[in-house]
Formats: C-alpha cells, sequence, structure tokens
C-alpha cells in the first residue's frame, strides 16, 4: 500500500477550510445525466455464458452479512457453515469473500470460519448512527481488530458532514485507521460507510468519497443497510467514477461496497456492468469490490441452480442461511 | 473476465412481403418496378421495392384529395383524434415487431429502435390525437382550416419517427398527405400502412409511395398538393426551395446541421462526456442534430478527452440486433464513403483522427468511433455536415469566444450547453443560433417541443403547437 500524504493531495496544511475548499472544486455531478446513464446500463442483456462468470462474480464478491439485534452465536455460526459450503449439491461453487457482523460476533465466526480464507468483518464506531464519542468509536474498532476481524466497516459522522465540518470527518476516519492497527503493524482492511442515503445529493457523495479516500479508506461503502434509501446504482457508479478518477490521479486503488437492497442476481449482474463499464475490469475483484447483502445469496444460488439444470429450484431448495 | 456473450433479438419478430407495391386509397398496390431494400449491417437482401413514377405520384395525390374533399375535411376533429388515439395504441402494441423492422432496415441498434424511436413515434401520434380537437387553441385564430394535401419527403436516419413527425400533426389538423420514405428505409412505412388498414383510417387518408429523388420529385413538384414537407440534406432542401418558388404551396424545411457542443470548465464532467457521446454517436451519428462539434474550455480539455476516450472504448459496435450493441451499421455505402472521403479530408487538413480499438464485421456497412482531435475553424470536418460517427475537437477560452465560433457555421439546427452555472445557460441559449439549445444533456425529443432550424438548417417547426401551424392556413 502506498503512502499517500493528504497535504500533498489537498495543496496545504489540512484545515476544515483547505478540506473546503479542495472537496467544493470538484467537479459536479448532474443528477438527471447521472441516472440515465445508470438506466441506460441496466438495459444490457447479459445471457449464458456472461450469465454464468457473472453469478459466479457475485458471490465472490459477497460480504455475506448479518446485522441484527437478535443475532447469536448459533445464528453466526451457521452462517458461517452457509458461506463455507453456499450449494452443498455443487462443491464447485464459490465461496463469498467474508462474513460481517457486529463486532461482539467476531469470534464465533472466526472460530467457524477456521483458516478457510473467508475473512471476517467486522461493523464498527458505534454503527449504524456513528453517534458515539471518539473514544468509544474507537474502543469499539480496537476491540473488533483484537477478536480477529480481518476488516472494519465504520460509519461517517454525518452530522459532522453536513454542518461543513469535514475536518472532524477527516480525522475521525484517520483515528479508526489507526485503531485498525494490529499488534504486528499490519492493518485491518477499513471500509468507510458514507450513509449515502443521508448525505441525500450526489454532489454530498461524490465529496464524501473523496473525503475518505484522502483519510485512508481502504473501501467506500454507500449504507449501513438501516435506512430508508440504501444502495442504488447511480450512487454506486458514481462511488465508482470516484475511485477511477482517484487512481488515475494518485496510481492508489480503492474498492467500492454497495450495501443493503441489493436482493436478486437480477440486480447483482446490474451492478456487475456497471462496474466494468465505469470503473473497468480491474475493479472486478473482491479486493476492489463486494456486495454487502444477506438474501442475495440465495436467489444468486437459485439461478445458478437454474442456469445448470435448466430447472428453477425454488427457494426450498437451498439453505435458509 | 466479463464479455458480454451475444444477446441477439428476435427477428422473427416481422415477416416482410417478398415484395412490395405503393399503399394508395387504401390497398396495397400491385408491386411496379422494383428496386431491393437491403439490410445494411450484413447486405442481405430484406424486399422488393417499387420504384415509384410519376403516374403513381398521380395517382396517390389524386387519392389524397378525394379522401380530403370527400372524408377527411368533413369529420370533427374529435373523430380524427380518435383514429390517431388508435394508430398510437397499435403503434405501441407492435413496438418490438417495428423495433426490429427498423433495425433490419436501417442497421440502427435495436437498444436504440426500442427504447427510443418505436416509444417517440407512439408519443407522437398520442400528443397530435390530444390537438385534434383543440385546433382553436393552437394560436391561430378561430377554427383554423387544414391545407388539404400534403407532400412528405422523409429521410433514412429516423425512418419511422419522421414519418410520425409528419403525418400525426398532418392529420390532426385535417389533412391528408401522400408519404415517400426515403429509398434506403422503405420498410417500416410500409408496416405503417397495414397499421392504417388495422386501424381502419379511411380510404386515402394516408398515401405512401416508395422510389428515388425523382419520385419525391414529382411528389413535390405535383400541382394538386398544398403542402411540401421535407427533412433531409440542405443540397435536396435548396432543390425543393426552388421547385416550388412561385407556388402557393407551404414549405417546411428541417436540413442538415453542424452543432456545437460547449463544454465550460465548472460542467459535471463525467456526464458531459455523456453528452458528448450521446449527442455524436446515437444512431451512428445520422442525426441531423448531432453535436458533431465538441467545443471544450482549453483549461480542461486534457481531462476531459482523457475521459471521452476511456469512454469510447467502451462503445460496443457490431450486430444492430445485438441488445448490447451501441453503434450500429451505417445506413448504406454511399453513406459510408461519404464519411470515409470527409475524414480523409480532414487528416489531409491537419487534424488528427482518433479512434478506439474496434472489430469491423466483415459484412455490412461499419465505421468507427471517431475524434478528429486538433481541428480549426476553418477545416472541412468543423464546417460541413458528416453524418456520421465523427466528432470534431475544437477549444475556446473565454464565453464569448464559445458563442463565437458556435454560430460560425452555415447551419443553426442544434447546440449544447454544459456548466453548472444556470446563469450562463440563459445567457447563451439567448446568443446562440441554433433551433434547439439543450442545457446539461443532449440529443432529447419529446412531441410538445417545437424543433426546427436557422440559416440552412431550414425553416418552419416541427412538434409542439407551433408544429401544428406548418399544416394550418394562418400559419408561416
Amino acid at each position: 500500500m502506498q503512502l499517500l500524504s493528504p497535504e500533498a493531495i489537498v495543496g496545504s496544511r489540512i484545515t476544515n477550510q483547505s478540506l473546503r475548499r479542495w472537496l467544493h472544486s470538484l467537479p459536479g455531478v448532474d443528477k438527471v445525466g447521472l441516472e440515465a446513464r445508470a438506466a441506460s446500463l441496466g438495459t444490457r442483456s447479459i445471457k449464458t455464458s456472461s450469465k454464468a462468470w457473472a453469478l459466479d462474480a457475485a458471490i465472490k464478491m459477497m460480504d455475506l452479512t448479518t446485522l441484527e439485534g437478535m443475532d447469536t452465536p448459533e445464528r453466526v455460526k451457521s452462517l458461517c457453515l452457509k458461506a463455507l459450503t453456499p450449494d452443498p449439491t455443487d462443491l464447485d461453487c464459490p465461496r463469498p469473500a467474508a462474513i460481517c457482523v457486529y463486532g461482539d460476533m467476531v469470534k464465533h465466526a472466526k472460530k467457524a470460519l477456521g483458516n478457510s480464507g473467508i475473512y471476517v468483518a467486522a461493523v464498527a464506531t458505534a454503527f449504524p448512527s456513528g453517534r458515539a464519542s471518539v473514544p468509544v468509536k474507537l474502543l469499539d474498532t480496537k476491540d473488533a481488530v483484537k477478536a480477529g476481524a480481518d476488516e472494519i466497516d465504520m460509519v461517517i459522522d454525518r452530522g459532522a458532514f453536513l454542518s461543513g465540518n469535514y475536518l472532524e470527518v477527516f480525522k475521525q476516519i484517520q483515528a479508526v485507521k489507526e485503531a485498525c492497527k494490529r499488534s504486528d503493524g499490519s492493518y485491518a482492511h477499513l471500509k468507510v460507510i458514507l450513509e449515502t442515503g443521508e448525505l441525500q445529493t450526489y454532489d454530498n457523495i461524490r465529496r464524501a468519497s473523496y473525503l475518505a479516500m484522502l483519510a485512508g479508506g481502504d473501501f467506500i461503502k454507500t449504507s449501513t443497510g438501516k435506512v430508508t434509501v440504501n444502495a442504488t446504482i447511480p450512487i454506486t457508479m458514481l462511488m465508482l467514477q470516484a475511485v477511477r478518477d482517484w487512481y488515475d490521479e494518485h496510481g492508489v486503488l480503492i474498492g467500492v461496497k454497495p450495501a443493503g437492497g441489493i436482493r436478486t442476481a437480477k440486480d447483482a449482474i446490474k451492478y456487475l456492468v456497471v462496474v466494468k463499464e465505469t470503473a473497468g475490469e480491474q475493479w472486478l475483484n473482491p479486493d476492489l469490490f463486494r456486495f454487502g447483502a444477506s438474501s442475495l445469496l440465495n436467489d444468486v444460488l437459485m439461478q445458478r441452480q437454474k442456469l445448470k439444470t435448466g430447472n428453477y429450484s425454488g427457494p426450498d431448495y437451498v439453505s435458509v442461511d | 473476465m466479463f464479455e458480454y456473450a451475444p444477446a441477439p433479438e428476435s427477428q422473427a419478430l416481422v415477416n416482410f412481403k417478398d415484395s412490395y407495391g405503393h399503399f394508395i386509397d387504401g390497398k396495397f398496390l400491385k408491386p411496379g418496378k422494383t428496386y431491393q431494400t437491403i439490410n445494411p449491417a450484413n447486405e442481405k437482401v430484406l424486399a422488393e421495392i417499387t420504384y415509384g413514377t410519376e403516374k403513381d405520384v398521380d395517382l396517390a395525390v389524386k387519392a389524397a384529395r378525394q379522401a380530403y374533399e370527400k372524408v377527411w375535411s368533413k369529420l370533427p376533429g374529435s373523430e380524427r383524434g380518435k383514429y390517431l388515439y388508435r394508430i398510437a395504441r397499435i403503434i405501441q402494441e407492435r413496438a418490438r415487431e417495428l423495433a426490429v423492422a427498423e433495425t433490419l432496415n436501417n442497421g440502427k441498434p435495436i437498444k436504440e429502435t426500442r427504447d427510443v424511436d418505436i416509444p417517440l413515434v407512439a408519443a407522437w401520434f398520442f400528443y397530435y390525437a390530444g390537438w385534434a380537437d383543440k385546433l382553436d387553441y393552437a394560436g391561430l385564430g378561430p377554427n383554423p382550416q387544414a391545407l388539404g394535401v400534403a407532400a412528405q419527403v422523409i429521410p433514412w436516419n429516423f425512418p419511422l419517427m419522421m414519418l410520425a413527425w409528419k403525418i400525426a400533426p398532418a392529420l390532426a389538423a385535417g389533412n391528408t398527405v401522400v408519404l415517400k420514405p426515403a429509398e434506403t428505409t422503405p420498410l417500416t412505412a410500409l408496416l405503417f400502412a397495414e397499421i392504417c388498414q388495422q386501424a381502419e383510417l379511411p380510404d386515402g387518408v394516408v398515401n405512401i409511395v416508395t422510389g428515388f429523388g425523382d419520385t419525391g420529385a414529382a411528389l413535390v413538384g405535383h400541382k394538386d398538393v398544398n403542402k411540401v414537407a421535407f427533412t433531409g440534406s440542405t443540397e435536396v432542401g435548396r432543390i425543393i426551395a426552388r421547385q416550388v418558388a412561385g407556388t402557393n404551396k407551404k414549405v417546411t424545411l428541417e436540413l442538415g446541421g453542424k452543432a456545437a457542443n460547449i463544454v465550460f470548465d465548472d460542467a459535471p464532467l463525467d456526464q458531459a462526456v455523456e453528452g458528448i457521446i450521446n449527442g455524436i454517436f446515437f444512431n451512428q451519428g445520422h442525426v441531423c442534430c448531432a453535436g458533431s462539434r465538441l467545443l471544450v474550455q482549453e483549461s480542461i480539455q486534457d481531462e476531459l478527452l482523457k475521459k471521452l476516450q476511456r469512454r469510447m472504448e467502451s462503445l460496443r459496435l457490431g450486430d444492430p440486433m445485438d441488445k448490447n450493441t451501441d453503434i450500429g451499421a451505417i445506413n448504406s455505402q454511399a453513406q459510408l464513403k461519404k464519411i470515409e472521403a470527409l475524414v480523409k479530408q480532414g487528416e489531409k487538413e491537419g487534424a488528427e483522427r482518433w479512434s478506439p480499438a474496434c472489430v469491423i464485421p466483415k459484412n455490412g456497412f461499419y465505421f468507427a468511433p471517431t475524434l478528429m482531435l486538433g481541428v480549426s475553424p476553418a477545416n472541412t470536418v468543423a464546417r460541413e455536415e458528416i453524418f456520421g460517427p465523427v466528432l470534431s475537437v475544437m477549444t475556446f477560452r473565454t464565453p464569448q469566444e464559445a458563442v463565437t465560433k458556435a454560430n460560425n457555421t452555415e447551419f443553426g439546427l442544434s447546440a449544447g450547453i454544459w456548466t453548472e452555472k444556470g446563469s450562463r445557460i440563459l445567457k447563451l441559449a439567448d446568443q446562440l443560433n441554433a433551433g434547439v439549445v439543450w442545457a446539461n444533456t443532449f440529443n432529447q425529443f419529446d412531441p410538445t417541443s417545437p424543433f426546427g432550424g436557422f440559416k440552412e438548417s431550414g425553416y418552419g417547426r416541427e412538434g409542439g403547437k407551433q408544429g401544428l401551424a406548418a399544416y394550418l392556413k394562418g400559419g408561416y
């Protein structure tokens, strides 16, 4: 990982004013045009061999998620077993990239997954609202890292962002990044959740993406899945444009994770088309693109079975989790 | 990696007859002397089409006159409206078939005929159907009168859409029509004739005569037509203007263009790139209002061109029937040769030619999406309408220079402005000599909006309330 100096990128000392100037000098986003492009990519027709490729890719890029108040160690374990063997009738079926859970479930997930290569991601920083003091957020993060989390999904302080306090948002991300440091000096992978549904405008989403990349996020993620509007194709496309342009300018690859509301294989394929035609094939890779989803896996499995056997089996022929 | 497998639309959705005669007085005549119409994507013959003679034209005009005198002019507007609504609904019902037919005969991608052409055709009929009993409110005084028989000659770039632009307002206003489709793309007009039969439109209200330029000349020159409407090249427009000079025929001409697409440094760049792509590569650039001159502010030239070139790399050229094709076939060999000649001329005059790597199919007529870089306003490719997927790139430094360069053309059909600054959009829209000015978008069409040109791009307006004036007494 190449280390960038935020000062060099912004071109001055990092202050709230310099961040504001930098973020507000980004090109605007035309809502109508962005949504029209997203809709037009949605009409791509993905059939036969390309569909088979896309279904497998969608599984490999999935963060299989359970983020409920009613989560239990048993429930997490059963989800992990599902990840290890998504389709018992087809042992060639690929595995999801990660399991995404609350911090206190990390140890149970780690135990169930062992050295399978499936990562454990933990949401942290007072997920989903992010409304807690900074020391609490950092402790939340450190606790999950200590329990063995490979990845941390943090939320930004939307209140600070919307009130124009970009410096606060920036500092918090940097601090959480430091909290991701393990005792051996390596870092847990940091995904920064923008909660786009609360940022509301596309201009805000572009600015928040840049702020998260500047502060050292490895991934930018759309949503917690806990608000009314979660991942959408136009929002994901906008974030893909941001990481693409960031790579062009600074040579650093940042990942994108849409999360919340992606339930069908058909939707997932649309996202993959958008990745391919916006950021490029390089991003079609679990290191740079993830789906945050809970029910998506089963629909993809059913579509996968249909493609293989020619028959649609139905929800009773895939395990509930 | 993620390659898209072929996703062809089914050809079986449409059944062409082996040969077609003219459609006159509600019936298809026996084919006369014929020529072949082909699929430009693979050069295969689709059907034999009758080459219309002066006699055929006379027969059609007589049928139209009789239908006008005896039936159509006597119907109340509300009744005319019912027929138009019926036609609009049948077009929607047969939309897939019409989209396939248009793609086969024209070469444009199925995703465009399916998502743009045919929905607009239906929208045009629905819109003007609503006007048929409200002509008192067209702004031409109470009870405005129809002209009589309209002679309509349309181009090959949007065959059925141009037919709709012509026939829908003409019938709504109470005229009858004789329409000649372009020689290379007659098939959807002939399917439309079937739709007129299906809608039980009174015989002779719509007549379709197929053929070449001389057939069109015979129609335009016929003594008993009251109105001439033409969409096509400025060259032919001039001939028509000469031909009808000194007669009392009312004329509207919608001719060529060389639109400037002006991108300021504060533009929403990613959407501007989409707008530039849509402006010049939509329908292979066979669009009279295409944004064929890119005027980019010098300070963002490198950034914008980099984004544009990357976006062009993702354009998919190939079989128009494949649902994932972005750029289909050039409509004819003649047009392909014209594009090639103009691009060569541009290179000779010092412009740098750039195209993304793309595989050109062996059969059929194709031209890769092309940028002409470093073009100066004096170059041929900055002045002449290429009517193909070729974009000439120029720069400007100040808003005033942008306006001067944009207006420095013999045409004046359309223009585009890209900026986040609303006040600049309003000011520039005033200063640009173009019939249509798009702001932060391009190539958007709607039946409620008038469309037409300044200078050598023609005169008269189609679409909207203004489009009715072309078919009523008292309008311009």
